[in-house]
Formats: C-alpha cells, structure tokens, sequence
C-alpha cells in the first residue's frame, strides 16, 4: 500500500514581505535562472495585459484573463525540464510562449481562427482544454504513458479550484495514483469558480487534503510567489522521475481579476481583498525580491518590459494578416480519411457562397 | 480457418494484433486477471503482461480520458466498456475531446484509439446491461462506429478499427457472442470500415439491419418463403456504405429498416432520410420502420415483447409488399 501523507495546511513560502524580512534563496537557482523566470512572468504579464485591450478593441474574442496567475505559471514551467509535457485549461492559454510558441498562435486561438491549432508534440504543450478538469485524465494517460515506454517525462496539468469538483478531477487523480504516473496536478485555486467562491466547492479545509484519498502527498503554496510555486513543482518532477508517482500542489491566491473579459465580479467578489490581491500581485513582488538581492536593476527591467511589449506588438500584426479561414476548414483535418459526404457538402456550400 | 464464436473471434483479433503492433494494449475493467466478464479479452495478460492488458479502476470516463493521454504518449489503446449502458460516462470524454482532439491540432496528432463494449438486450439481465447505444456515437464527430453480426466480422471490423488512424467505436452484439458461429479467417483478417454486406440476395424486398437485428432480419426473410428478400448487412455505421444501400433500394424498390434501439433519432431514421433524399424515385413504398420503443429498456420479463421480432419484421414487409 502507499503510504498515506497528511496533506499540508500552511502555505509555502519563499518570497518575504517588502521590507525583506523572511525572504529565502531557493537551492540551485542562480541569478540567470531567477532572471529567466522574472523574464517569463513579464511576458505572460504583458501577454495578459495586451490581450484585455485587444478585447475591448475587439482584436480578439472572449478571453480568459490570467493576471496575477503568472507566478504558478512560471513557477510551475521553470522546473520542468523540455522534454515534460504541460496540459493547459483555458488559464494557462499562453504557457506555451515559454516553450518557444509565437504568441501570435494563442492571439489566433483566442480570435478563433485556425491558425490558433497547433501540434502539441512541437511544444510538448497540449490543446488548451475549455471545458473543466476533463484533460486531467488525458495527463494522466500521457503520464503513464511515457512511463511504460520507459521515457523519462514526466506530466503537469492545471486546473482550477472549481475543477476539484469535477469526476473528471477524481478519475484523473486516481488513475496517476494507481498506475504510478510521474504526474504532477497543479491547482489554480484563486478562491473563484466565476462566481461560486472555494467554500461552496468542497467542506474540505484545503484542496490539498483530497490529496490524502488517493494516496498521494498534497502541499499548499503560496501562489502569488513564484519561487515557492517553482519549489513544490521541483520537488513534484523529482519525486515523478524517482517511481514515486504524483502530487497534488495547491496554489493559492485571490482571484484579482474578472474570470474573463465577459465577466462583472462587482456583483460577487470582495472589493478589499481584490484591492489587497491586486497591491501583492505576483510580478511586483517576485521584482522586488531581484532588487532586494540586488539582481535586477532599472535598466534591465525595462529592457525587459520593451522586449515583451515588442513582442505583443508584432504578435497581434502577424495574427491581424493571417487570411481569412477557407470554408474547406469545416471539415479539414475531422478525419484522417473523411467521409465521401464531406467533398459533397463543401462543394454545395461553396455553391451557395457563390 | 477455423469455426468459432463471435467472443472467440474477438478474442483471437485482439491476440493477433497486440502480436502484430507492440503499441496496441487492452485496457478496462477485468480484462486482465478475470479476462473480461465475457472473456473477450482472455489470455492476454498471460501472453502480453499486466501493462498490456491493464485492469483499470473501475471508472469508464476516466478509462476513456487515459487514452487520448495514452496516445499523445504513442500507444494504440483498445478500451473495453463492460456493458453498453455502462459506456455513458465516458461519453463526455468521447465529445468533447475523442472526436475533436484530432481536427483541434490541426490535422498534425492522431487518436488511433477503439472503444469497444457488448451491445443489446435479450439475456435477461439486469436494468442497463441491455442498451443499443450506438445513435451518441454516430451523432458525435471524428468518431467512427461500427456493429459487426458475424464471428468473422467481428474479428475483421475490430482489427481494421484498432488499426485505423481515428477513433472508432465498435459495438458488439453480446446476445450473439457464443450463439452466433462460423467460419473465421486464421491470422491478420481485417474487414475495412465503410463497406456493408449483402448478407442474402433478393428482389422483391430489402431488410436492412446491423448487429443483432440480422439475424431477426434473416429469420423474417426465412418466413417470407413467397417473397426474393435482400437482407443488408449495414456493419459500418460511420463511415456508411451509401452506396450498397441505394444499390438495394433501386434493385427491390422496399426497405424496412430494423434497429433494436429507441425509434426517435436512431439510426433507421438517418438511413431513411438517405433513401427519401436520393432514393425517392426507385421506392415503390413507404421506408418502414421496426425499432424498440421509445421507454427505458424494459425489465426482461418482458423484454422480449420490446425487441424488434421476426413478426414485426413480417407484419411490416407485407404491410409494404401490399402497398
């Protein structure tokens, strides 16, 4: 039998407060790491940021805002390695810009063009999953896998708190757990479901504890500190590549942010605590942790920034000229091999378009 | 050659292909150390290992969700649903990603996965062990469906499934897995998907059926001694073999139609769409149909009054005979 591990309770901690006090170094990350994983918050920032403004320029559709989520992101993404395979929700829609995907591909998504598709064995990222918790399953299977083919990758999937709810949650957890997959579950749990706030989800005290009924060790980190949501992951890969298995990590913020660009939180959400989630928000306080160590500095910070304002500017021009999706597009790509009625009914609809 | 039962003709389809191609495996529930409820899949946890034929936990959308994973990491799964109404939950799985996961990466990542589960009623066994599912499979997209009703069928149709690149379902008629005997090709014997069987010759009248329903279909044509029935054998749902269907409506001019499933949306209604779209002209009569009603599978002391009979079948073929 495995063993059965108390799930923690506290959060998980690196990053101390403004003034310093309590800020930790993590082992092993030296100061072009930290820079690499500053210099990737700032571009899921600034990927964010721009996206809400193509919104309501009406560049892009509905989009699903992640701000202040950069750092289980990040965090999470810098202790894979290349060859570990990342299963998004609709959060995480731009992680793969970590992995080299130009972000004019996530634009093309989020405007619902085709041009969004992409391979996941590119990028080792898989499709962006829309609908709750359902591709837990999936990185199980990828998990497991890789294992019986005596790969070495190991799997991270995210999802949300509401997707603790979720069968598809539970059956992924357990099939990691049974087959032993080198999975790690990282959980977004930012208080908010849209509007149903975490305690309407669960009595559990922490969604770390459902960790405990699958036989699987559960932790709590903070998830507006990047070098503790990098920490746990670590340990996560370690343990996945070692036969031990998966883990659950609970990250925990306050969702600071409207579930989407369609969403009003005024109705529901707490207006203080956004205002405190917004004043600690992830990106400002892993940047004063670099210039408290005396590692970023002014100038490189705005280099920084420059480069991923850049980055978007070009990214929105090159998702703006793709050309328009070809009707043919409907039923490319359904089937490796498509049914005779597909040539017939694209013919008559191009008839119909004239 | 050898004469076997269509469970004994799966079960050697799955022995010869995990044989074949060391990236198929077997998962489900007991499929390895009980070798299925039915024995479908016996013998191959001896011969392949437990990772090979894997007893899952007891979780059908999970079992589902677990290989679209499975073949993002290169494995060809073949799942096992126990029982056709126990497939349910995974059909959120089989919507929202098995169909779609394919045309979602462009084209570039294929799901070569099977989903295959016993199918019907008349065994007398409990509430949901006796469904005919097949019309959610057929109405989701990048699935394909087939329902074999011989033994070497099954073995064909289940060998060009786990071969093909796409996902396909395959529903196999339990009433029929030990009783239904013949002739199965020794070896690789694959039946490719999309072509239908002329399971009896005729002129005056065609019946048309899949899985268990043939061989109520070849029991009424038995009956009908004064009438030249054609019997068609549809066994590929999706892809559908269009053609054969239209070839036998031109050449009888009367169809009726026999599914064991619920009448509204099943299947029959599609294949008597078709003949009303492109057959109009060449039918002498009304498309009738014989189906199950349109209530929950009943309790088996009376099941057998639900089920599409040979004298239903009757009743309708003269009804159209006398049109």
């Amino acid at each position: 039998m495995a063993q059965v591990l108390p799930a923690e309770r506290d959060l998980r901690r690196v990053i101390g407060d403004a003034a310093g006090a309590g800020d930790r170094q993590v082992e092993g990350l030296g100061e072009q790491e930290l820079l690499e994983i500053y210099r990737s918050m700032v571009r899921l920032r600034t990927y964010d940021e721009r996206s809400v403004v193509y919104h309501s320029q009406g560049r892009i559709g509905t989009y699903a805002i992640f701000w202040n989520h950069e750092a289980m992101q990040a965090g999470a993404f810098h202790a894979l390695a290349d060859d570990d395979w990342i299963f998004p929700s609709y959060r995480e829609s731009a992680i793969g810009l970590l992995r080299g995907m130009p972000p004019a591909t996530v634009l093309s998504w989020w405007r619902g063009h085709p041009a969004g598709w992409w391979n996941p064995d590119d990028y080792r990222v898989a499709s962006i999953c829309v609908p709750i918790g359902t591709h837990i399953p999936h990185a199980a299977g990828l998990a497991w896998g890789k294992k019986l083919k005596g790969e070495r990758a190991a799997a991270i999937v995210f999802f949300g708190d509401g997707a603790t709810s979720e069968g598809a949650f539970h059956e992924g957890a357990n099939f990691a757990a049974v087959t032993g997959a080198p999975l790690i579950l990282f959980c977004n749990n930012n208080g908010w479901a849209i509007s149903t706030p975490v305690e309407a989800q669960t009595r559990a005290q922490t969604l770390a504890d459902k960790a405990v009924g699958y036989g699987m060790p559960g932790v709590r980190v903070d998830g507006t500190d990047v070098l503790a949501c990098f920490e746990a992951t670590r340990e996560a890969v370690v343990r996945a590549r070692n036969g031990d298995g998966p883990m659950l990590i609970e990250a925990v913020s306050y969702r600071a942010a409207p579930h989407a660009t369609a969403d009003d939180p005024s109705a529901y959400i707490d207006a203080e605590r956004v205002e405190d989630a917004r004043r600690r928000e992830c990106v400002g306080r892993f940047e004063g942790y670099l210039r408290r160590a005396g590692i970023l500095h002014d100038d490189l910070a705005a280099s920084i920034q420059t480069e991923a304002v850049e980055a978007m500017r070009e990214a929105i021009k090159a998702a703006e000229a793709e050309p328009p999706a070809d009707v043919e597009l409907l039923f490319a790509n359904v089937y490796v091999d498509p049914p005779a009625s597909f040539g017939s009914d694209l013919e008559e609809l191009r008839g119909t378009l004239g | 050659m050898a004469e076997r039962s269509i469970v004994e003709a799966i079960n050697d389809c799955l022995h010869v292909e995990l044989e074949r191609d060391s990236s198929v495996m077997v998962l489900g529930e007991d499929v390895g150390r009980s070798g299925g409820v039915f024995r479908a899949t016996a013998g191959l946890r001896d011969r392949f290992g437990p990772d090979r034929c894997f007893d899952t936990p007891l979780a059908e959308a999970g079992i589902l969700g677990t290989a679209v994973g499975l073949c993002m990491a290169g494995w060809r799964p073949v799942c096992e649903m126990q029982y056709d109404a126990f497939s349910y939950p995974c059909l959120d799985q089989l919507i929202t990603h098995v169909g779609r996961y394919r045309w979602r990466t462009g084209g570039r990542m294929e799901f070569p996965l099977v989903v295959r589960m016993p199918y019907g009623g008349g065994v007398r066994a409990p509430e949901l062990h006796d469904d005919s599912p097949e019309t959610y499979y057929v109405h989701t997209p990048g699935v394909k469906v087939a329902i074999p009703s011989t033994p070497a069928d099954a073995k064909g149709i289940l060998a060009a499934a786990i071969r093909d690149p796409d996902p396909v379902v395959v529903l196999e008629p339990k009433l029929h897995y030990r009783t239904s005997k013949g002739d199965v090709p020794d070896g690789e014997h694959v039946v490719p998907l999309g072509k239908a069987r002329l399971a009896r010759e005729g002129d005056d009248l065609t019946l048309v059926a899949y899985g268990s329903m043939v061989a109520v279909c070849e029991a009424a044509a038995d009956a009908l001694d004064d009438v030249s029935v054609e019997v068609l054998d549809i066994r590929s749902l999706k892809p559908l073999d269009e053609e054969a269907l239209l070839a036998s409506a031109a050449k009888t001019g009367r169809v009726v139609i026999v599914q064991e499933a619920p009448r509204t949306c099943g299947f029959a209604a599609e294949l008597a769409a078709i003949l009303a779209e492109k057959a109009i002209l060449d039918l002498r009569g009304p498309v009738l149909r014989v189906t199950g009603y349109d209530v929950p599978y009943p309790y088996w002391q009376i099941e057998d009054e639900y089920m599409p009979s040979p004298e239903r079948v009757l009743a309708a073929a003269r009804r159209l005979l006398e049109f």
